[in-house]
């Protein structure tokens, strides 16, 4: 049973894996994710850009799986594997999907980039593991990972820039490795 | 944001100890409507009681029929689940419709049905507004009420549910499994929210921890579809969607359900719709009269009249579909 005490600290000591790493910190419980990475851990990778949830620069990996890292808690972060984009790769050993971004010039001033990759590389193993999305035609069978599919599977990262076309492509060439 | 306490509990005699234990106190899901509308200074909970990591993370057939889904299945669990998608296709679609990839990962089943409305008064804590701050007023009908309701509202209040998934639930006549002091209670989707009357702020009668849903078995369940419109091709809460489904023989509507979404601040069951089609020939004439007919009760507002005109071609079209008689 656990003990509701707690309940009256408004801070907690907490333990976080990041990027194969373990760190503990003391945290107001007020700190999200994002800032427990960009202002503790100098890990400046995830963007904050709107800090709501709605624009998807922060996006990094819980257990492999994309999250907005703004509107978790870091308290409640703990247990999970969480990787963001500097544990994805560094040059010279980039990610697949880090390489494309470059070779297909994915990206203007960069900003939405680190979530831009993150997000990219779970859409390409949500589609592998065969998830559906709101185009698919059929829901148990949602076939090739199409442009049409990418849009909409990367629809919570938006880039103010406009270099969706590019994108688009970057991640349908990540996907065919 | 408030200063506030955190617990997690890994079992629900705790959480409901917890509960009982700080006044002040709510649960925290996936946190992707609550944790933003604590920055926004909307919500101001003295304890997060963490419930996400309890064990309501399964999807199962029930033994009385139908599915079991855990309160804290992730919402993109539940659009991938091969039963979910299988025999209940427009609770993946509604999923799938809603938020983005990344939201859905971390947003719970019972987080999505506890989510608060986007009124954009709701949302701005330098507004009145008669669900946040009772008696404070209502700005919304002279207003930005575009996409608030046109159905159910009061003078008090004509905010909008956004939940896509509840639209498919309500028209599907799920459960809600709720765990009390006194043992589990499941209640009818259409009975757990409340419609705004002269308490806005009061938006369900039932107070404990949603365990799960369940889904009743139902012919009419796997030909269900959830069709949304958006002002966007992605990543928009609906300006107007339907859940509906229908069983034709010989020509004849044998049983239907029809259900609405960002019309009300519920997901609004249109039985009279409904009552209309079963037991006459399936025809867009009367599919258009049936809408017209549930629709007397709307009391639509300048900027969001359009509502009503797009609530009936998306109904008719879906109903033209489910019946064959459209593409």
């Amino acid at each position: 049973m656990n003990d509701p005490s707690p309940a009256a600290e408004t801070a907690s000591t907490v333990t976080l894996r990041i990027n194969d790493e373990e760190h503990q910190l003391r945290l107001d419980n007020r700190t999200t994710l994002l800032d427990a990475l960009r202002e503790r851990l100098d890990l400046t990778g995830a963007k904050k850009g709107c800090d709501h949830g709605q624009c998807g620069a922060c996006t990094v990996l819980l257990d492999g799986r994309r999250a907005n890292a703004c509107l978790i808690l870091a308290v409640a972060a703990q247990g999970y594997s969480i990787t963001t984009i500097e544990g994805l790769g560094a040059e010279p050993d980039l990610h697949p999907m880090q390489q494309a971004f470059i070779d297909h010039d994915a990206l203007q001033c960069g900003y939405c980039t680190p979530g831009q990759i993150c997000s990219a590389v779970a859409a390409v193993d949500e589609a592998r593991a065969g998830w559906p999305s709101a185009v698919s035609a059929d829901l148990t069978d949602p076939g090739p990972l199409t442009a049409r599919e990418i849009r909409e599977r990367m629809s919570g990262n938006l880039c103010r820039c406009g270099a969706y076309v590019n994108i688009v492509a970057a991640v349908a060439a990540a996907a065919q490795r | 944001m408030r200063s506030f306490g955190y617990v997690s509990v890994s079992e629900p005699d705790a959480a409901l100890a917890a509960l009982a234990a700080h006044p002040q106190a709510e649960f925290l899901g996936g946190g992707t409507n609550l944790v933003d509308l604590m920055k926004l200074g909307v919500r101001r909970p003295g304890v997060l009681i963490d419930v996400s990591r309890l064990p309501f993370d399964r999807i199962e057939p029930d033994p009385a029929g139908g599915v079991r889904i855990g309160g804290a299945v992730r919402n993109s669990d539940l659009a991938a689940d091969p039963l979910i998608r299988q025999a209940y296709p427009a609770v993946a679609q509604a999923v799938l419709s809603g938020a983005s990839g990344q939201l859905r990962n971390l947003a719970t089943v019972a987080g999505n049905l506890m989510q608060r409305t986007r009124c954009p008064y709701f949302m701005d804590a330098s507004k009145p507004c008669n669900k946040r701050e009772p008696g404070s007023g209502c700005p919304a009908r002279a207003g930005e009420h575009h996409n608030l309701a046109i159905l159910g509202a009061s003078a008090a209040c004509i905010a909008t549910s956004p939940s896509d998934l509840a639209v498919a639930l309500a028209a599907l006549d799920a459960e809600v499994l709720l765990l009390t002091e006194a043992g589990e209670t499941a209640v009818p989707i259409s009975q757990f929210r409340r419609l705004p009357g002269a308490a806005p702020d009061r938006e369900t009668d039932y107070h404990g921890l949603i365990t799960g849903i369940r889904l009743p078995d139902s012919l009419l369940a796997q030909r269900m579809q959830y069709r949304k419109v958006r002002e966007r091709a992605s990543y928009a809460f609906a300006i107007g969607s339907v859940a509906a489904a229908a069983t034709v023989a010989d020509g004849v509507i044998t049983d239907c359900r029809i259900a609405w979404g960002a019309v009300a601040a519920v997901p609004w069951r249109a039985r009279q719709a409904e009552q209309y089609l079963i037991g006459h020939p399936a025809e867009p004439d009367r599919f258009r009269a049936a809408v017209e007919l549930e629709l007397l009760a709307a009391d639509p507002l300048p900027g969001n009249a359009y509502k009503t005109t797009l609530i009936s071609n998306l109904t008719v079209d879906l109903l033209s579909r489910l019946t064959g008689l459209a593409a």
